[in-house]
């Protein structure tokens, strides 16, 4: 990116290219699936070595093992009742996933997978999938009394059943897009900060002091940007919790 | 389970259910999922993404019936209609959950 002619090219950082030289070129194994990866093993590696010493009084790694465990325990308990316990695999898997990879894609040369929508509509699908699946178990055909709330006017069942129905399918959409578009934006903006910080350097000496203001601005913008990071995976999985108790409990 | 409801034995029952509740044997009545609290540009944020999706659903499906059945455009027009209804009615639910008696 030269000084001169400079054009801001903000979305040119969600493109994918393979990841590990010619042996991922072949499998088309791109640097998405590489940060995924990574994510993964960074759980793993957060639980087996947060775990392992077994300490009454816990050091700080133990105890940021046990904080999560603890969070998630209670979101699925407060949230779906006490048969929350049986899906807390499901969400703290959900959770950690989102959480890694929102926060590896604010570091330097990484990748946001959370910010590409085929990855987000994946998860909200599986989530959705899941949600039918445990509700159809449990109550069998009476799941789709859920379309029907109680003591409607019979009249109106042409125009509610269809609504409650494109109400139920949006869920996947709304789960999918919100998560994606917070992550684009707030990567968006890095660029179109970082872009304006270069464009004033090279107007001269001047300039150098005008970039002061787009870094600083930058600088807030990575603290809100671990808050979004957060809150957006703690919004995913609160709501695939809020659902799953819908599943579980109809009504 | 109604809180003042006192059928029959109502002084046992208040007693057992009040022994149960100290030993945690009953699961906790599950409140109605409260909105999360974010601020206001995450509450904003959260009903133009609903309304979004729920539009977009609607066209979705409007335009699946319409390729076919081949009615272009009846189905269409008729689904993004419904598809605005249920986004306001998720908005409402959204702000108002614990007030709508069918909601959850």
């Amino acid at each position: 990116m030269a000084g001169e002619a400079h054009t801001i090219d903000a979305l040119g950082q969600f493109k994918l290219h393979t990841a590990l030289g010619p042996i991922g070129a072949s499998v088309n194994f791109s640097q998405s699936n590489l940060m995924m990866v990574v994510a993964g093993v960074l759980v793993l590696a957060l639980m087996y070595f947060g775990a392992k010493p077994r300490a009454v009084v816990p050091g700080r790694l133990q105890a940021a093992a046990e904080l999560a465990y603890d969070f998630i325990h209670k979101m699925c308990v407060d949230q779906i009742g006490e048969e929350g316990k049986r899906f807390f695999p499901f969400v703290f898997t959900l959770f950690f996933f989102v959480l890694f990879g929102n926060l590896l894609g604010l570091l330097p040369f990484s990748f946001a997978y959370t910010s590409h929508i085929a990855v987000t509509a994946a998860l909200a699908l599986t989530v959705i999938v899941l949600v039918t699946v445990v509700a159809l178990s449990i109550h069998g055909m009476h799941f789709f009394t859920y379309f029907w709330p109680h003591g409607a006017p019979k009249a109106l069942a042409p125009i509610i059943i269809p609504v409650e129905v494109i109400s139920y399918l949006s869920r996947p959409v709304s789960l999918s897009i919100r998560l994606f578009a917070n992550m684009v934006a707030g990567h968006v903006m890095f660029e179109v900060f970082a872009s304006f910080m270069i464009m004033m350097a090279g107007a001269g000496a001047i300039g150098y002091v005008g970039a002061v203001g787009p870094l600083a601005l930058n600088v807030v913008l990575m603290g809100f940007e671990l808050l979004v990071a957060f809150l957006q995976a703690y919004v995913f999985a609160v709501l695939t919790c809020i659902y799953l108790h819908d599943a579980v409990h109809l009504h | 389970m109604t809180q003042g409801g006192d059928h029959g034995d109502g002084s046992f029952e208040a007693r057992l259910r009040a022994a149960r509740d100290r030993h945690g044997l009953d699961p906790k009545p599950v409140e109605a999922p409260r909105p999360m609290a974010a601020s206001a540009m995450g509450v904003g944020m959260r009903v133009g993404v609903e309304l979004l999706a729920t539009l977009v659903v609607g066209l979705g499906i409007g335009w699946g019936l319409d390729r076919w059945l081949h009615t272009s455009p009846i189905f269409l027009a008729l689904f993004v209609v419904l598809g605005g209804a249920a986004g306001v009615m998720n908005v409402y639910r959204l702000m108002a959950p614990g007030r709508m008696p069918g909601s959850k």
